[in-house]
């Protein structure tokens, strides 16, 4: 009797997280799913979805997009492992991370304004290639900048999981694959690597999905010369008023999401799972 | 039975929760009180001090929301659960506003000051004869340029921005109707126009100018005029004369060929409940002081003639914002389009965008 009371008190604390799931994430997306069957004029159709698959520009946005989320994510790995590896060597790991984390702290906005500031005409980057003899270069708008902007925004997301599983990591693997003869780089790529996988893929995660409908940085960045889908959105929701087609795009965005989540863990439970441990 | 009645107890909770955050929101936007005025307004869209005078004179306070589009505004204020009163919609927003039964009447019998306003902006095709809306703010689409890039002179007409001069060096305002509008207006072609094929030989022509463009942004074009990040812009007279008013080398052209006149009136939404009030704002904002002041404050055009005389000459005779009637006689008022069209003029904005 006591048991099942506790039980059911244990399923109460539930309700406010189920509440919340249904209102905040299960029925907006159900929502979303209804909308993008209906056209400007109310009528139940599947042409959003002809339309989006037929058109050359929807299709070019999507490549565009997928792009840049890639190169944006592959940046970010770039810099990200190799901070994570040498944190980890640090003697207080736990300060430098938390300064890696503190520009989370900071709005959004904030930041892209602040690299409006830097990347300008008369901004430091430029005064500083006046000072070494190179001259002012067009540093904003440029896919370069884009793409450098997007990856410090998103480095502490990526940063996190890498070091989680490079802590976890047990050094006597490492010390094993020395005494055996490997190299530096045989013992890196076939065993710190690969163990630490898990911790690169839910950094892929973590990084390559929000890039994917990045919208707002594409206009005070890159000067609305780089267009993804995020940018079709927002227009079809304030501007055309077509929330239908918005919503299509949106479901499509949420498809390819999903894809990235099934490929990124569908190769977990191959390669050695309980390794790490 | 215990769980049942703990979830009725959490989604009872739920809806107080939002029940009391409704009515905090419906405080907030100022339904309550009894003196009061809900003015929903463009940010930045009135000198603040008018506001203090218009209670000290009538003791109406007066709550200002902001808005930053034509399409936000429709929207909130379609889906209700707001009290404003008054509401400042640009031409082609009105008319849509009217088709939607959004609007109220006005009264004319109530108003004291229509007579102040120039001949030329009231009764036009959007409103006709005001029977909606009073003339608040207007203004024009036009060409912003830097004297240290740029000759003076030598930027006159929509065509000029295809000169290979400016390569990487035009910045855009990122809105559809306009950009694609000044493509059309240099071909001579009505602002207007509907039909498919001249709006594809529109967008063609964009395509060839995206080599001169290096960004096409919203309100941070302000900014960058002025901290001289580009020799040439593309932007309404509004943030033109704030640009001007940041750096003395900037200059804004209205080319005479034709370009958009566009005018921002104050209307009742359907959602008003200070009738009172609401005419006692509109004629205080009719009176020519109050007018000037503002037009002084804010920097764009007033349609109020008798405010227009009070201005310093320096501004009144400013060709740039007071076009002559020359000019002014090309100028195209943007009329309210289907949203299949809205559709259009956005999908090849998009594909212009996106060339390269």
């Amino acid at each position: 009797m006591q048991r099942k009371q506790r039980l059911s008190r244990n399923t109460a604390y539930f309700v406010p997280y189920i509440l919340w799931i249904l209102l905040f994430v299960i029925a907006p997306v159900l929502l979303l799913i209804y909308q993008s069957f209906f056209n400007i004029d109310g009528q139940f159709t599947f042409d959003n979805y002809v339309t989006y698959f037929s058109s050359s520009t929807y299709l070019m946005m999507t490549v565009n997009s997928v792009w840049y989320a890639f190169l944006i994510t592959l940046a970010t790995l770039l810099i990200s492992y190799p901070t994570a590896y040498l944190l980890n060597e640090t003697k207080h790991p736990q300060l430098w991370l938390l300064l890696i984390i503190m520009p989370t702290w900071i709005n959004l906005l904030l930041k892209a304004y602040a690299f409006i500031g830097i990347f300008s005409q008369a901004g430091i980057a430029n005064q500083f290639l006046s000072f070494i003899g190179i001259g002012p270069k067009q540093l904003l708008f440029t896919n370069f900048s884009f793409v450098f902007v997007a990856a410090y925004i998103q480095i502490p997301f990526m940063v996190l999981p890498i070091y989680n599983s490079i802590s976890e990591l047990k050094p006597s693997y490492v010390n094993a694959s020395r005494d055996l003869g490997a190299t530096n780089w045989q013992t890196f790529s076939r065993v710190i690597f690969p163990l630490t996988m898990p911790g690169v893929k839910a950094g892929i995660q973590a990084v390559f999905i929000p890039s994917l409908s990045l919208f707002m940085l594409t206009r005070l960045i890159g000067g609305n010369k780089v267009i993804t889908l995020g940018t079709a959105i927002e227009e079809h929701f304030l501007t055309t008023m077509n929330w239908g087609m918005g919503s299509t795009i949106g479901v499509v965005l949420i498809i390819a999401m999903v894809i990235i989540m099934w490929l990124t863990n569908g190769n977990k439970r191959r390669s050695g799972k309980g390794l790490t441990k | 039975m215990k769980k049942l009645i703990s979830v009725l107890v959490a989604l009872f909770a739920v809806c107080g929760l939002l029940a009391f955050g409704a009515h905090h929101l419906q405080a907030s936007t100022g339904s309550t009180g009894k003196k009061v005025l809900n003015l929903y307004t463009w940010g930045d869209y009135i000198d603040p001090s008018l506001l203090t005078k218009f209670q000290k004179e009538t003791g109406y306070h007066v709550n200002v929301e902001t808005f930053d589009s034509n399409e936000a505004m429709f929207t909130k204020i379609k889906q209700g659960g707001t009290s404003y009163d008054l509401t400042v919609p640009s031409d082609y927003m009105i008319e849509k506003m009217k088709a939607a039964k959004l609007l109220l009447p006005l009264d004319k019998s109530k108003l004291t000051g229509m007579k102040n306003y120039d001949p030329r902006f009231l009764n036009l095709a959007f409103d006709k004869h005001n029977q909606y809306s009073v003339p608040y703010f207007w203004g024009t689409l036009g060409i912003i340029y830097n004297d240290k890039y740029v000759q003076p002179g030598s930027i006159q007409h929509w065509n000029d921005l295809w000169s290979k001069k400016y390569k990487n060096n035009i910045m855009l305002v990122d809105s559809a109707r306009d950009i694609m509008g000044f493509s059309l207006a240099s071909m001579g072609k009505s602002m207007n126009t509907t039909d498919p094929a001249t709006l594809t030989v529109a967008r063609n022509k964009l395509n060839r100018l995206s080599p001169n463009v290096k960004a096409v942004v919203a309100d941070e074009i302000k900014m960058y005029m002025i901290q001289n990040e580009a020799a040439v812009a593309v932007d309404w007279s509004g943030e033109a004369s704030e640009m001007l008013a940041g750096n003395s080398h900037l200059h804004y052209v209205v080319p005479s060929e034709g370009s958009n006149l566009w005018f921002d009136n104050l209307v009742i939404p359907k959602t008003a409940k200070h009738f009172k009030a609401i005419y006692a704002f509109l004629n205080f904002m009719s009176e020519p002081k109050n007018a000037a002041q503002n037009a002084e404050y804010i920097g764009y055009a007033t349609p109020n003639k008798k405010a227009e005389a009070l201005l310093p000459k320096a501004i009144r005779t400013d060709k740039q914002f007071y076009p002559d009637n020359k000019t002014l006689s090309h100028l195209q008022i943007y009329s309210n389009l289907s949203p299949e069209n809205v559709g259009l003029y956005n999908d090849l904005y998009l594909e212009f965008k996106m060339h390269h």
